[in-house]
């Protein structure tokens, strides 16, 4: 499994910290916990956001994976839930945390 | 509420029996995108449909007649996909108005059928549940079951029907499996308990409780995959990689760009041969004057004018459904997103940009993939700014007649710089513009890319001849009438008055044409356009390529569009370098299509939207000219 971010070494035996899925690249899986609106995501507000994610599946609970990479920044992300495929950007990706599995 | 409630509040048995003898069953299908919805919808209905739009809005109104098993007939309406009533664009509202029964126009289905797609049942599940709570009978059609089946994911139908409160029957919508079913089911549901709607809008928190009780359900009767689809994960490692999938897009879009441009030449040159023979066989069945002028040039060239773009319209529609239908539109938009999203653009926007190149008409019409109202505006308002193939007789005949045909380096041509500087601008000024728009105007309101991409399939090939067929029947019913009516206000502005007899003029200089054109000339003056060229520029709204016979007419060059090097000798005689230049880039924005002002009317179903077209165009066009123009003056090129 890869780690969320290469700059922060895991440490051993610590559970890993729930981060925005927006640091992730690509190979990262990990598990939803959290969905809130983020700080300037964007045109729509937080909420607004927030319900979106919700209903493209993207929910408290749910394993996701990071399967495709835009090429520009590494921007839009491919992310692989339980049963579909979900594309979306990094900016809204920051309203995820997740946690490494 | 009780059994007893529910049945009160139902009409009686006996009524809705002797109503559903008067009239058929009004049935609406809804559900999630890529859910084979509309596929449903094909195999339902096959050939009695019928699209027209909604009332007062844009959004597409697809109904059609079922006939069950025992022949009672069945109305069907196709409602927008959507990931839930919640309604974030026009399309959802529709489809959240028809399940509330609050669309005007519209009544009350008797029965919502909520298609899922059998492989992703999550999101299908939590639609259902929101679906219950507006209260009419509801069947769900557990879609692509044979996918399913094939991927070893054991759904128990039973229990899950039972635990849902709703009847569930198995589909194959692109093979017609399950339909006599589903419909049988339908109208057992008829009859059933109906109720009032408990539907309000859900907070995230009231989401993720409609989704903790769909992901209960389906513990409990799905049983995860043995054998998970592989072949979509194969496939987007190609088509998907950062660098390679850009390249076989690229490829993609060549071809269908090729397609559009060369395939449709063929039948398109037939189009215009046949009208032309049709005016050649009425002209000399009719004395010279006005009817025949009207019926030959008006009439005839306009309808020829409309029908012309047909053969473009089929073959990009062809192109953009079956790339819809295989599941790769939404790659392209992934893989583009970023590039159009550096412009404010919706990664789905560059299909209509791309196909613009052709005609702005069709691109225009493409916008509909994009769902949201103000992506899709500003991807409308800056698609006429690319280098449309009616630009081109144009460019060449200034280009031919005023760049001198150096090389180079020995192989750049000088003409084809100038022609590629034209092409570059189009699309820069295109971007530009959308770019200013979306931070000027409507800054903040980008939405977000936010979209599923659906697993690989064999695109149907009797959905996607049907959906091409329709667009072209959608482009001649709408855009053909109003088109057309534009071409004839053309004509009658190009012949009226006409020349009184032994004029020395051409004929054209005593028409509306001709004293709009001089009463314009002091405005085009200072871009540096003479009076004929102004002239010109009234029958050119027909047709940006019809520009190049109306000069031919004011110069009284014979021969027309066919004897263009002669017409492009007569204008390097006649006019100076830095004018010519003046009027390509003229010609690089100025909105001189009364056929694409026309199609935004239809998409947009206002006239504001192709009065600001219009108006930023021609603004961007007279600031261009003139600084060209005074730019050249100043380099001596006068």
């Amino acid at each position: 499994m890869r780690r969320l971010s290469e700059f922060d070494p895991p440490v051993p035996g610590a559970v890993p910290q729930a981060e925005p899925l927006s640091g992730g690249r690509r190979g990262f899986a990990g598990v939803i916990v959290e969905v809130r609106p983020a700080q300037g995501a964007g045109g729509l507000d937080g909420a607004e956001i927030e319900r979106r994610l919700i209903e493209m599946g993207l929910v408290e609970g749910a394993p996701v994976e990071i399967l495709h990479e835009g090429l520009f920044g590494r921007d839009p992300i491919a992310v692989k839930l339980a049963d579909r495929i979900v594309a979306l950007r990094r900016r809204e990706a920051r309203s995820v945390m997740v946690r490494p599995a | 509420m009780s059994a007893a409630e529910v049945a009160a509040q139902a009409p009686a048995a006996e009524t809705l029996v002797a109503e559903i003898g008067a009239k058929p069953l009004r049935v609406a299908l809804a559900g999630v995108p890529n859910c084979g919805k509309t596929a449903m919808f094909n195999a339902l209905t096959g050939a009695r449909q019928k699209v027209a739009n909604y009332a007062g809005v844009t959004v597409e109104r697809k109904e059609g007649v079922a006939v069950a098993p025992d022949g009672a007939r069945l109305s069907i309406l196709d409602l927008p996909g959507t990931y839930s009533l919640r309604a974030r664009s026009p399309d959802e509202a529709v489809t959240r108005d028809a399940v509330l029964g609050k669309l005007a126009g519209e009544t009350l289905p008797d029965v919502i059928v909520c298609v899922a797609d059998a492989t992703s049942l999550r999101v299908a599940i939590r639609l259902a549940l929101e679906l219950k709570q507006a209260g009419r009978p509801m069947v769900l059609a557990l879609n692509m079951i044979d996918i399913a089946a094939r991927q070893g994911l054991d759904i128990d139908v039973e229990g899950l029907s039972r635990d849902l409160g709703v009847p569930i029957v198995g589909t194959v919508a692109t093979r017609k499996r399950g339909v006599d079913l589903l419909l049988a089911a339908v109208q057992k549901a008829a009859s059933g308990p109906s109720a009032p709607s408990t539907w309000h809008e859900p907070t995230s928190g009231e989401l993720r409780t409609l989704d903790r009780e769909a992901e209960r359900l389906i513990k409990a009767h799905v049983k995860p995959p043995k054998r998970p689809d592989t072949w979509t994960a194969r496939i987007d490692s190609v088509l998907l990689h950062p660098a390679g999938g850009l390249a076989v897009l690229l490829v993609l879009l060549f071809f269908m760009f090729q397609a559009v441009f060369s395939w449709a030449q063929p039948v398109m040159d037939l189009i215009t041969a046949g009208f032309t023979l049709l005016s050649g066989f009425i002209g000399h069945a009719l004395p010279d004057g006005l009817l025949k002028s009207f019926l030959c040039d008006g009439l005839i060239a306009g309808v020829g004018s409309v029908v012309v773009f047909l053969p473009q319209i089929l073959i990009l529609f062809l192109f953009i459904i079956l790339l819809e239908d295989v599941g790769y539109m939404a790659r392209a938009a992934f893989l583009m997103d970023k590039i159009m999203g550096g412009a404010g653009l919706h990664g789905r926007a560059f299909i209509p940009l791309l196909s613009s190149h052709a005609c702005a008409i069709p691109g225009i019409m493409a916008t509909r993939v994009i769902d949201q109202k103000r992506d899709r505006l500003t991807t409308i308002l800056v698609a006429p700014l690319t280098t449309c193939s009616a630009r081109i007789p144009i460019y060449t005949l200034i280009i031919s007649a005023f760049v001198p045909n150096h090389t180079l380096f020995g192989w750049v041509s000088e003409q084809g710089l100038v022609m590629l500087g034209l092409y570059v601008s189009g699309i820069t000024s295109a971007l530009a513009v959308a770019f200013v728009i979306r931070t000027v105007f409507w800054r903040g309101a980008s939405e977000p890319f936010l979209m599923e991409l659906p697993a690989y399939k064999v695109p149907d090939p009797w959905n996607v001849a049907r959906l091409v067929l329709q667009r072209g029947e959608i482009f001649l019913r709408r855009a053909g009438t109003i088109i057309l009516s534009m071409m004839v206000l053309v004509w009658f502005l190009s012949k009226v008055p006409l020349a009184p007899a032994g004029a020395k003029e051409p004929a054209i200089d005593y028409s509306f044409a001709g004293m709009i054109g001089h009463a314009l000339q002091p405005i085009l003056a200072p871009i540096g356009f003479s009076w004929q060229m102004s002239v010109a520029l009234i029958p050119g709204m027909a047709a940006r390529e019809v520009a190049v016979g109306a000069l031919g007419t004011v110069y009284a060059v014979s021969g027309g569009d066919d004897n263009t090097a002669a017409l492009g000798h007569t204008l390097a005689g006649h006019w100076p370098l830095a004018s010519a230049l003046a009027f390509l880039a003229w010609y690089v924005f100025a909105p001189q299509c009364a056929s694409t002002l026309g199609v935004v009317k239809r998409e947009t179903n206002s006239w504001k939207w192709p009065a600001i077209m219009f108006a930023y165009m021609i603004t961007l066009a007279y600031i261009a000219a003139f600084i060209t123009y005074h730019v050249a003056l100043a380099l001596g090129a006068g």
